[in-house]
């Protein structure tokens, strides 16, 4: 690929009414890399993703991916969207299609995808995940893991360059969350570009190449995993790393 | 860590507990015990029986029987009735139609956004306004004695057509709102995430909210097809001879009653099935909307 | 379960059953005595009063004196002027029955309520109702006091107005008031080729002409003479029936039973034998201009 960062963020403002939710963040996320956000509720980390995959328009800033600026005037939002694949903290899964139709609509229909091929390929995607016997069920007879493996596949099968996952452990029961984190471990071993906002510190650190501490709306402190969790430099961050582990989190 | 997936017996937690039915069960809290069955039959003969008691009892029953359940009159009018019927039931069906479509533009335009369409809006309100302001029967009139005066070329003239068109143009109306509210009901995540796989609003629209839409306001549209097929009698006042207008026409010959419950009858036999379907509809489409993490 | 249901869906059934079994009977007065037609003995409405019903509107040139007190409204006539053929007949029927002019009430009461069973809410009924077997066995009617001629109505300029026999209006579209024996002339003895129109009052039958939606209104020949002199511009009678084997009379409603039939019959029989009631005919009902009979 070119020698541009998968994703790189430039003074990043964002407000909704007075209220200023991320001032000034400045991030560059490398090919193949993976980067893990961690922050209290409300830091910003969701707002932040939402913006980089243009679901919410940035009050000033710029934002690139691969090189190209992708809030300038003028850019084709929709093409942007394929290939950038956002996985939620509430699944989103659309209930009136079974799990396979999840999967193939947005190849099919906006990627123009034959059916046989988008079939063809969603059942690959599926079986690697698990998923193979589910493939005809509505969403309503899956629990809550599944569906969550649903909805990264379904992100997945636009081949999206880099993948955005927020918090989409918070909404599961304890038990569940083990497989999806397996399958999000997965995908970072294939080398996925990835931006993950995520509350399992254990997980991030083992799968981030950086962890980010987001604080009010900025970064405060960014670097290995290793060096965020035993030694952060800001008060701040080792008092939320305390509270971390005093709820057992980690 | 294997992928087998959690047991098909493992409640979905993480999601709320797909609820069987809101409501208390048609037989009483706990559903269809012996117990619970017989009592309710005791009940219903009880009821029932005194109720059919104090209407046989009463003294002007022997004349409105023979007046609203004769026999032989009930026989002698269910065939020309039922051939009568037939023209509600296709006027029904083909303004079904129209209604269903024109109703899902309209709900669309209505919610379209940006300045641009501003125009657009306003007349989709103005429209709207106005046919549920009047009443179904004088836009009937209106346009059934008024179209034809005007004596435009090519536009037909016959009275079936022009109820029909006024029911459309009503009905439209209603309908389209009951499809705004649905539209309005599917939550925004569902939007943001079908926009966010790279879908254009069209596509969003037509694959993602729309089919969601018309599944969540299935009960109240078909309370207005209900409520059009039984409107379809208005077309009686242009002077087709439809059902009601037959049940007219027998009943001025005999001097009787009948004829009215029999057409009755045949209005009924039509939108009680229409009822059940509905309830069963609402239930299949509670149970998958507890699905998908939706809020 | 399914037994105990069986059971008392029987049972329902049962006491439906029993509640449309038995036949209704109903009393019939009996009435003799000459004096028993005397004013004071007479079983009125409100004693000392005779009640009246005819409809509202009203039309000429059965009632002709003009809108006046609940007859309001263009081509509308107060019953209590006494202008008009049937306006006539009901004076001359109550001063020979012993009423003063002062002494009668007018109700309105529509056509379809003077056959509803119950109560009337008038001691006798008058709107150009003809007499019918079927009828006759739901309410008492006097003897006729007039017989009917079917007419056929329609604009000078279309096709219709050159035909000269029944069969030349097969092909046409033709309508008239509902639950008419005008309605019941169209079906059985002109027979057309496409269904005919009935309309809910006589305004809207002229609609319908003015409008093409009908070729033809078929209606009794002196109403038929006061649609083209006044109501409809540039029309035309077609044409009159003559009665045929089956004609149409005209006469007095009352309940069922009634003690008033033989006294008004006795009333009708003396203006008939002296005249009293071809003169108002004559007065009232006179055809200037002879419309030529069609067969």
């Amino acid at each position: 690929m070119t020698g541009e960062p998968a994703l790189r963020v430039d003074g990043l403002h964002k407000r909704f009414g007075k209220a200023e939710v991320l001032r000034g963040i400045n991030l560059e996320v490398a090919e193949h890399e993976v980067v893990c956000l961690i922050g209290a509720s409300g830091s910003g980390k969701s707002t932040l993703l939402r913006c980089i995959n243009l679901i919410e328009p940035v009050s000033a800033g710029r934002i690139s991916v691969y090189g190209e600026e992708i809030t300038a005037a003028g850019v084709d939002v929709n093409r942007i969207r394929r290939e950038i694949g956002i996985v939620f903290q509430a699944f989103n899964l659309f209930p009136h299609m079974t799990v396979l139709r999840n999967v193939t609509l947005a190849p099919r229909k906006a990627l123009g995808q034959s059916r046989k091929e988008a079939d063809t390929e969603a059942r690959a995607l599926l079986e690697r995940f698990g998923l193979a016997e589910k493939v005809q069920e509505y969403p309503d007879r899956l629990s809550g893991g599944q569906q969550q493996r649903v909805a990264i596949v379904r992100a997945l099968a636009m081949k999206p360059r880099l993948m955005l996952l927020d918090e989409v452990t918070s909404a599961l029961d304890p038990e569940l969350v083990a497989e999806v984190l397996e399958v999000i471990r997965e995908l970072a071993e294939q080398g996925m570009t990835m931006v993950i906002a995520t509350h399992e510190m254990g997980f991030a650190r083992d799968i981030a190449h950086r962890v980010c501490y987001l604080h009010e709306g900025a970064i405060l402190e960014q670097g290995p995993p290793e060096r965020i969790f035993t030694e952060p430099e800001h008060e701040r961050t080792r008092q939320f790393l305390q509270r971390i582990i005093a709820a057992g989190r980690m | 860590m294997s992928y087998g997936g959690s047991p098909e017996n493992l409640n979905p937690t993480g999601l709320p507990e797909p609820a069987p039915s809101r409501g208390p069960s048609l037989l009483g809290s706990g559903g269809a015990t012996f117990r619970n069955v017989a009592i309710a039959l005791l009940s219903t003969v009880v009821v029932f029986g005194l109720v059919a008691v104090l209407i046989v009892e009463s003294a002007g029953w022997p004349v409105v029987r023979e007046a609203f359940f004769n026999r032989s009159y009930f026989r002698t009018s269910i065939s020309p009735i039922a051939h009568a019927f037939v023209l509600n039931i296709k006027l029904f069906c083909i303004c079904e139609v129209a209604i269903l479509i024109l109703a899902l533009l309209l709900a669309v335009i209505r919610s379209l956004p940006g300045a641009v369409f501003f125009p657009l809006r306003l007349m989709a309100i103005v429209y709207t306004d106005l046919f549920r302001g009047v009443p179904t029967i004088l836009v009937v009139l209106l346009l059934g004695f008024g179209a034809p005066s005007l004596d435009l070329t090519d536009v037909p003239t016959s009275a079936v057509f022009w109820a029909g068109t006024a029911l459309v143009l009503v009905y439209t109306a209603y309908v389209s709102e009951v499809y705004r509210a649905g539209i309005e009901s599917v939550h925004p995540s569902q939007e943001a995430a079908a926009r966010s796989l790279g879908l254009s609003r069209t596509q969003t629209l037509r694959y993602v909210i729309i089919p969601q839409a018309v599944r969540r306001v299935i009960p109240p549209l078909l309370n207005d097809f209900i409520g059009l097929q039984k409107d379809t009698a208005l077309v009686s006042v242009l002077g087709a001879v439809d059902a009601l207008q037959q049940a007219n026409i027998l009943s001025a010959a005999d001097f009787n009653f009948t004829p009215y419950v029999v057409a009755a009858v045949f209005f009924i036999a039509i939108t009680i099935p229409l009822a059940r379907f509905t309830d069963y509809l609402v239930l299949r489409e509670r149970r998958r909307r507890q699905a998908g993490g939706v809020a | 379960m399914k037994k105990l249901c069986a059971i008392t869906f029987a049972l329902l059934l049962a006491l439906t059953a029993a509640a449309c079994g038995s036949k209704a009977s109903t009393s019939t007065a009996a009435n003799s005595g000459a004096n028993a037609c005397a004013v004071s003995n007479l079983h009125l409405l409100t004693p000392g009063q005779l009640t009246i019903g005819t409809d509202n509107p009203a039309y000429s040139p059965y009632f002709t004196g003009g809108p006046g007190g609940d007859w309001k409204g263009q081509y509308n006539n107060d019953p209590y002027t006494g202008k008009g053929f049937e306006d006539a007949v009901a004076y001359a029927v109550a001063k020979q029955m012993g009423f003063s002019k002062s002494q009668v009430k007018w109700q309105v009461t529509h056509f379809n309520q003077s056959y509803a069973p119950g109560p009337k809410h008038f001691d006798f009924y008058l709107a150009q109702v003809s007499i019918t077997p079927q009828r006759a066995k739901e309410v008492d009617f006097s003897t006729p006091y007039w017989n009917v001629n079917q007419a056929v109505v329609a604009l000078k300029s279309d096709p219709i107005s050159h035909a000269t026999s029944i069969a030349d209006l097969k092909q046409y579209k033709l309508g008239t008031q509902v639950g008419t024996t005008s309605y019941d002339f169209i079906q059985n003895t002109i027979q057309p080729t496409s269904q005919p129109m009935a309309y809910p009052t006589l305004n809207n039958a002229i609609s319908g002409l003015k409008a093409h939606q009908i070729d033809g209104i078929v209606i009794d020949l002196p109403t038929a003479f006061y649609m083209t002199a006044v109501q409809i511009p540039d029309s035309t009678i077609v044409g009159q029936f003559t009665a045929g084997s089956t004609p149409d009379h005209v006469g007095l409603v009352l309940q069922k039973g009634s003690a008033l039939t033989p006294c008004v019959d006795k009333a009708l029989a003396v203006l008939r034998g002296n005249g009293t009631l071809a003169q108002i005919q004559q007065k009232w009902l006179s055809e200037k201009v002879r419309a030529p009979v069609l067969h």
